[in-house]
């Protein structure tokens, strides 16, 4: 693999910043975008982008979320680039647009610090925003961390606009763990370097007074179904094409990009299997209990949605145990919704681990050694199904 | 052709197709196919949900031969900030070359109420659009619920005419002057029985940069109960009664563009509509004082305010 440092810049950022320059360096056209922490970086260093003249875009600062994602579906739906950015109550506040976006099929990219839903107010990690939207049909990546935050929203932008694919995608980066601390990474030189992987966008169907057309018609009992199977199977088509581009932008960053990675999982009997920036306290941890002479490997999943069944499959082969680990919860049902996942990607196969759901990390609260030790002794307890972690008083 | 001096100077040529499926004697076409002929060359329509947009896009037929988008309710003037801001970029850094009118359409719903938010933001961003709001005074796509602009007294199906509360009890909210009051280059009044008043606004409207609020008042058969034969009849006296005056608001100078020296009494104009039906009974008589009154304070602004030489 050809490594293309030379044309690349060792720095040290945020990844809120990171995500900045990303779209940044992807020369989007249109932001369309409204502060909320831990996001509000993001908008602070694109608007300074722009209004220091390096970077050619309208930056709208809407009045709100929900007009961030409408102004972006206005913006996409006339050909160009666009970008927009949010967390937790903001992305609760978009979810009606979450869905005329994708179902329009217009290749918007949302960088989501994830944060947790209110009440009670947090301004800190969970993964609920990212869950909400899981069912939307947009395309989810998550950063575990700056490095990754920057690439995965460079390759966001080739992945919506690739004309097999033409479905919105979101970069999650966990809110302030990853959001506000500052990590060394690689940024290209600039727009040039970036261009010769991303071209500009060369839209399949826009609104163009030469060649009118309607877009967002009503459609009801008579068609509404056929279109909606129609999108579903172009989504479910997506992942091909996906994997294509990561290994596209592999090769173009040197830094390898696939569905899921894995950690010492082949000879494992105890898999843990997690989203987000969690990955790399749990790579140390399992490093750690190696040495202990525990059999244990992590996964965890670099692309949400469309969910990676095959690979998925794949790496859990010959695990004993699996242990899902939600930053969320799902109320009122039976687990989580990563473990719900997992549970119906590994129905149907003849042999698979037991699963054991484990929640942590909601609100910020702070996963660390400690907790993993703690999460260690819960999950060997016989029978157990369904576990918190790094809770007061437990 | 610009501004006209009579309605057969009004260009011929149609961009709204027949075959849709708007009630008769709705008014909504007209605002529609007027805007398509007085805003010239490249335009961009904009829809919030509503009656216009479920009657005109039945999938798989469309009625536009303009390019149109819908998105949803209450967010057809952010839609809108975002195709401005893009035609933009296409002309600054991709040489694209062309003015592209972005004209927003709401309905009352979809402006006075859930709406009011994203309008109010891309009209102090200052975009460079037109948001035409067609007002028939009520939810009329979901059964004729009350908004805020149904006027007082009037019967709607979350505002019915009870024994105990006849009708709406509050006023209608003035979204005209909020709209004004962003400090923007134009706003106006239109009305479908004031034809050439209203194209020559449609065409002022289409040559000045910046946001632009146009205020359709547009009669609904369905929704206020009369016969669809009077729709323009019921328009007329709605200016005619100064119930809906005809103004305008250029730079900041308010000018009433269509002067009632000697109004009609408003009876006239509510007892053609099933809606007021019940306002002319005995005990309702104190509710068509109040609406008499408020119809009296409002023409009086006006009067005040077009003496000046600017509002703002």
């Amino acid at each position: 693999m050809e490594v293309k440092v030379e044309r690349q810049i060792r720095t040290g950022l945020n990844g809120d910043e990171a995500v900045a320059y990303a779209a940044y360096h992807a020369d989007v056209d249109v932001i369309a975008a409204y502060p909320i922490t831990p996001q509000t970086i993001i908008v602070e260093r694109l608007s300074e982008f722009v209004h220091d003249g390096l970077l050619d875009a309208e930056f709208i600062p809407v009045e709100s979320e929900h007009s961030a994602l409408s102004a972006v579906v206005g913006a996409a739906a006339s050909g160009v680039r666009t970008f927009t950015a949010t967390a937790s109550q903001g992305l609760a506040l978009m979810y009606e647009i979450l869905y005329i976006a994708s179902s329009l099929r217009l290749p918007i990219v949302m960088a989501l610090a994830d944060r947790a839903l209110s009440a009670l107010i947090n301004i800190h990690c969970s993964h609920d925003d990212a869950y909400a939207a899981r069912d939307s049909g947009w395309i989810e990546f998550f950063a575990e961390n700056v490095q990754e935050a920057y690439d995965l929203v460079i390759a966001a932008f080739r992945v919506a606009e690739d004309k097999n694919i033409s479905f919105p995608a979101i970069v999650n980066l966990d809110g302030f763990i990853l959001s506000h601390s500052i990590e060394p990474l690689y940024i290209y030189e600039g727009q040039d370097v970036v261009r010769e992987f991303l071209p500009r966008r060369e839209p399949i169907v826009k609104l163009d007074p030469d060649k009118p057309i309607t877009i967002g018609a009503l459609a009801l009992q008579n068609y509404y179904i056929e279109l909606k199977r129609a999108q579903a199977e172009a989504f479910e088509a997506t992942p091909p094409y996906i994997r294509k581009i990561l290994r596209e932008y592999s090769e173009f960053s040197g830094r390898k990009y696939d569905f899921i990675k894995k950690y010492m999982i082949d000879d494992a009997d105890i898999g843990f299997l997690v989203l987000g920036s969690t990955a790399g306290t749990m790579r140390h941890v399992v490093r750690k209990w190696r040495e202990k002479g525990r059999k244990v490997g992590l996964i965890s999943l670099t692309l949400y949605r469309p969910f990676p069944v095959d690979d998925f499959r794949d790496a859990v082969k010959g695990l004993k145990k699996l242990v899902i680990m939600d930053r969320s919860y799902s109320f009122g049902s039976p687990y989580a919704q990563l473990y719900m996942d997992v549970a119906a990607t590994l129905y149907d196969e003849p042999e698979k681990p037991d699963l054991i759901n484990v929640i942590y990390g909601l609100g910020g609260r702070d996963f660390n050694e400690y907790t993993a030790e703690e999460m260690w002794e819960k999950i060997n307890r016989p029978g157990v199904k369904k576990i918190w972690v790094g809770v007061r008083g437990d | 052709m610009g501004f006209i001096r009579r309605l057969n100077d009004i260009p011929r040529e149609e961009y709204f197709a027949p075959g849709h499926a708007f009630c008769a004697g709705c008014g909504i076409t007209s605002i529609i196919r007027m805007v398509l002929k007085a805003y010239e060359g490249p335009k961009i329509i904009v829809n919030a949900t509503g009656c216009m947009e479920v009657a005109s896009t039945l999938y798989p037929r469309t009625a536009w031969k303009v390019p149109w988008i819908h998105s949803a309710f209450e967010n057809a003037a952010a839609t809108a900030a975002g195709i401005e801001a893009a035609f933009k970029i296409l002309n600054r850094k991709y040489g694209y070359n062309k003015k592209v009118h972005v004209i927003a359409f709401g309905g009352d719903g979809g402006t006075f109420d859930i709406g009011i938010q994203a309008l109010s933001g891309a009209l102090e961003r200052g975009h460079n659009f037109t948001y035409i709001c067609y007002d028939n005074e009520a939810y009329m796509n979901t059964g004729i619920q009350r908004s805020g602009a149904t006027p007082m007294g009037a019967a709607t199906t979350t505002s019915p005419a009870g024994r105990v509360i006849p009708g709406k009890p509050q006023g209608k909210k003035d979204l005209v002057f909020i709209a004004a009051f962003h400090k923007i280059p134009y706003v106006a009044t239109l009305n479908p029985a004031f034809m050439q008043d209203m194209y020559n606004k449609l065409v002022k409207a289409s040559q000045i940069e910046g946001p632009k609020f146009l205020h359709y008042y547009t009669p609904c058969p369905t929704g206020w109960r009369f016969d669809t034969s009077h729709s323009i009849k019921i328009a007329r006296l709605a200016v005619q009664t100064r119930f809906f005056p005809l103004y305008e608001i250029e730079r900041g100078k308010l000018r009433i563009t269509v002067d009632i020296k000697k109004p009609k009494p408003l009876e006239e104009y509510l007892k053609l509509q099933g809606r007021f039906r019940h306002l002319l009974e005995p005990e309702n008589k104190h509710i068509v004082d109040a609406l008499k009154e408020e119809i009296e304070r409002n023409w009086q602004r006006l009067k005040m305010l077009s003496q000046l030489d600017f509002i703002y």
